[in-house]
């Protein structure tokens, strides 16, 4: 009966999209005051709909009511509680339930914050909004239902969740990247509402600027939970691999960098207008390019899902219709929202417009790559593949020179700055900044880039503080009254900004500085690597829920102390008949210790990789910070005033 | 100008749209070999079973298989009963055990019976190298020039069969 509930209720939020995208749009065209008030009930019902339709599935899956083709697919009665309901997003259908249903808790936000905006905007913000959902609401319904039933033959049991999904990683990395992915949706319908209304001024990017903040912290976060996922999971301590979805993700963040940073010169200056307008597009048509790759099966990657073709030429169209609308509109309106107000050269503007362009780069770089074995196959020259080389060597220069810039960008003024006020903080940051990363480079006998990237994490450091001891140090108040003055907006621009530090960190000591080994071990056997000793202690054999498990036993010395002790398993998923290697990891700030078993090679002995990591962890570290930059800055007091206030 | 300017994202997205649109409904996992349209690389190896030197000459003249397999292989293990299948309907498999051990691969071939015409040891991995194989199982379909006309990585199965047959004229 509840999934039925459930399809019914998604035809009917289908039903009031289509209103929300139409009704709002006709009532701005025809200065009609009702029809622009329906846009925020016409959202909160569509919203509740999607609720209630979720809510049928999951209840599907906490049942196991293997009557559902989808239910039967991805779950099991043998399943922990928790990844029955987390199995929802395993697979494509639920996934795209679950895109939908953040999509509508992102609509229902601004519906409920739409007294913030001016009367004849907000509607045309749900509006577009509302074709957005129309788009994935009929997707969903017309090639992906979650909810078909297999009657009469019931099957007694499910075929279980891929066990790579089966993991508290997995439970959270999708709804966060989807949280982001979304959220950009906002800003696009900002967008394509200043297109429509012609009305783009200072107002405008300050309306967008949270929103935009708070998905791309989202956003973030999940790209964060993602890396540190594959990195535990897949069993070879990788970070990032540059694949295909990975780039997906990393795109639309690349962008909506960029974006945060060019609507804070359209709100402050009224500069780059059209620019920003295209930006907002461009990050949210990357999430739908994401979202077209994992789906249609046109590049391999572990992330994709089951490839349909009817799909993807589904999803094709809806990028058609979403962004090349979007772009149309753009071409036709933008020379209407040109800017007026002159740039600055040495001002803060200009600092603004390099990142932008380096951003822009990063992610066209980043774009060409992904894309590049598609593009090649179609012009008939044959496979190739791009591996990380391409865009470690392309991407890593450029992302230097962006970083370099970024802790200067804060020091300068709005539309002039006086050369003195740049010069010398950043003489004697690079003196001390370089001069420290030599030391540390000669003392630990690191090679590679890590001189200069070192040299960067402390030239950004040393910035930052100096740029905020600059602020609240000015003046007589006092310190701590002065700091507590600065606004959040600044406080996550540094959080952020010291975020990349933290990662560049990560990346750079966990490159020069980490221990790699693949050995064959036997129980009783010993290694010594990186001044740690590893003794393999013994192995068993566990049985959980749902596998059964050889588990091994590590004793980590130093010193001939204790440091930890590790169970790595292999374990054999009985149901899908596949094995999933469980590395164990002692973390720590400095330093992880990785046991990963490999295969069994004879009866007593295994192949065994250890590595030891260091400051791998800062890594996703730099990843929190810059969520909380991102989370502080969408929470700055300038941008809960009322409209008109 | 500026007008026209302004189309340019606009074109430039319905052509990467373009791109996708001949992209559909391809099998992404395909991957030609660059050995396809050329002869087998030269090699001398050591035969399973007597411990003889093979070499291209002691190859068949009629089309055949090249199948690389090795008994840590997992998906060998599936493979297995379809390839003494093809073997009884009279197909000619040579089988290259790859990176493996002779006690354990002659055991294995008494265990689950031995589809191969010939089977050489590729104990170091250095003819797997030169055939550019990925992993095992993989297969080679070899034409009666000694040519090799198709590669498939993967184990074989009445799924793939029909069109690796194809080659094998």
């Amino acid at each position: 009966m509840f999934p039925e509930v459930g399809q019914f209720s998604l035809i009917l939020s289908l039903f009031f999209a289509l209103l929300l995208s139409i009704l709002p749009l006709l009532g701005y065209w025809k200065g009609n005051r009702l029809l622009l008030s329906m846009a925020q009930p016409l959202t909160l019902i569509m919203s509740l709909l999607v609720l209630v339709s979720f809510v049928a599935l999951s209840s599907a899956f906490l049942t196991d009511d293997f009557s559902v083709l989808y239910v039967a697919q991805n779950s099991n009665s043998q399943l922990p509680i928790w990844y029955k309901f987390s199995a929802l997003w395993g697979s494509h259908e639920g996934s795209l339930l679950l895109w939908v249903l953040i999509l509508c808790g992102w609509c229902t936000a601004v519906a409920l914050k739409i007294r913030t905006l001016p009367l004849e905007i907000g509607p045309v913000v749900l509006a577009v909004l509302g074709t957005v959902c129309v788009g994935f609401l009929s997707f969903l319904l017309f090639t992906s239902s979650p909810f078909v039933r297999i009657l009469p033959d019931v099957p007694a049991d499910g075929g279980d969740l891929n066990p790579l999904l089966q993991d508290f990683g997995l439970i959270v990395h999708p709804p966060l990247l989807y949280m982001g992915y979304v959220g950009f949706a906002v800003a696009f319908a900002f967008a394509v509402t200043a297109l429509i209304t012609g009305n783009l001024n200072a107002a405008w990017a300050r309306w967008a600027r949270p929103w935009t903040a708070a998905s791309w912290a989202f956003l973030t976060l999940g790209i964060t939970l993602g890396s540190w996922w594959a990195y535990y999971e897949l069993g070879w301590g990788g970070w990032w691999f540059w694949d295909p979805v990975e780039n997906a993700s990393f795109m639309p963040w690349l962008a909506g960098t960029a974006l945060l940073h060019s609507l804070a010169v359209t709100e402050k200056r009224g500069v780059f207008k059209s620019w920003t307008v295209l930006l907002a597009i461009f990050t949210f048509s990357l999430s739908l390019l994401g979202a077209f790759l994992v789906r249609s099966g046109v590049l391999t990657s572990v992330h994709s899902f089951a490839a349909d073709p009817t799909r993807g030429v589904f999803i094709l169209g809806l990028l058609i219709v979403l962004v090349g609308g979007s772009l149309l509109l753009y071409a036709i309106r933008a020379a209407q929202v040109r800017s007026t107000v002159s740039l600055g050269l040495t001002g803060r503007e200009a600092w603004l417009l390099m990142n932008n362009i380096l951003l822009t780069v990063l992610t066209l770089t980043v774009l060409l790559g992904t894309l590049y074995p598609l593009l090649f196959d179609t012009l008939g020259l044959g496979k190739i593949s791009v591996g990380a080389p391409y865009f470690n060597s392309v991407f890593t220069p450029i992302a230097l020179l962006l970083i370099v810039l970024m802790a200067v960008g804060p020091l300068s003024k709005w539309h002039q700055t006086p050369t003195r006020l740049l010069l010398k903080p950043c003489g004697l940051a690079a003196m001390f900044s370089f001069g420290l990363s030599a030391v540390v480079v000669y003392c630990y006998e690191f090679g590679g880039l890590a001189f200069i990237s070192l040299a960067v994490v402390f030239w950004v450091v040393v910035l930052s503080f100096s740029d905020w001891f600059s602020k609240v140090s000015a003046g007589t108040k006092g310190i701590i009254p002065r700091a507590r003055q600065l606004p959040r907006n600044y406080y996550g621009m540094l959080l952020a900004h010291l975020g990349i530090a933290a990662t560049l960190v990560g990346i750079v000591l966990v490159s020069v500085n980490s221990e790699e080994s693949m050995l064959r071990l036997s129980p009783g056997d010993t290694a010594h690597i990186a001044g740690y000793e590893f003794q393999f202690d013994q192995m068993t054999r566990v049985t959980g829920p749902n596998y059964v498990s050889s588990k091994g036993q590590f004793t980590a010395y130093q010193n001939g102390r204790v440091v930890a002790t590790l169970f790595p398993e292999k374990r054999f998923f009985t149901t899908r008949q596949q094995v999933m290697t469980e590395a164990a990891l002692d973390a720590g700030l400095t330093r992880d210790l990785y046991v990963s078993l490999g295969e069994q090679i004879d009866e007593s002995a295994w192949g065994v990789r250890i590595y030891v990591k260091s400051f791998v962890r800062w890594i996703w570290l730099g990843g929190l910070l810059m969520m909380a930059g991102g989370l502080l800055a969408a929470l700055d007091k300038r941008y809960r005033k009322r409209a008109g206030a | 100008m500026r007008k026209i300017l302004l189309f340019l994202p606009l074109v430039m997205f319905l052509a990467l749209g373009g791109v996708f649109y001949s992209q559909l409904g391809k099998d992404v996992n395909y991957m030609p070999s660059a050995l396809v349209g050329k002869s087998v690389p030269d090699f001398t190896l050591v035969s399973l079973f007597d411990d003889e030197l093979v070499t291209n000459a002691d190859l068949p003249s009629t089309p055949y298989l090249i199948n690389f397999w090795g008994t840590w292989c997992p998906a060998c293990h599936i493979e297995h009963p379809f390839l003494n299948r093809l073997a009884q309907s009279g197909i000619t498999i040579i089988g290259i055990d790859h990176k493996d051990q002779q006690a354990l691969a002659l055991q294995w071939l008494e265990e689950k019976g031995n589809p191969y015409q010939q089977v050489l040891m590729d104990e170091i991995g250095h003819f797997g190298l030169d055939m550019g194989i990925t992993g095992a199982p993989e297969t080679f379909v070899v034409d009666s020039n000694g040519v090799v006309a198709y590669r498939h990585q993967g184990e074989i199965n009445e799924q793939n069969w029909p069109t690796m047959k194809e080659y094998l004229q």
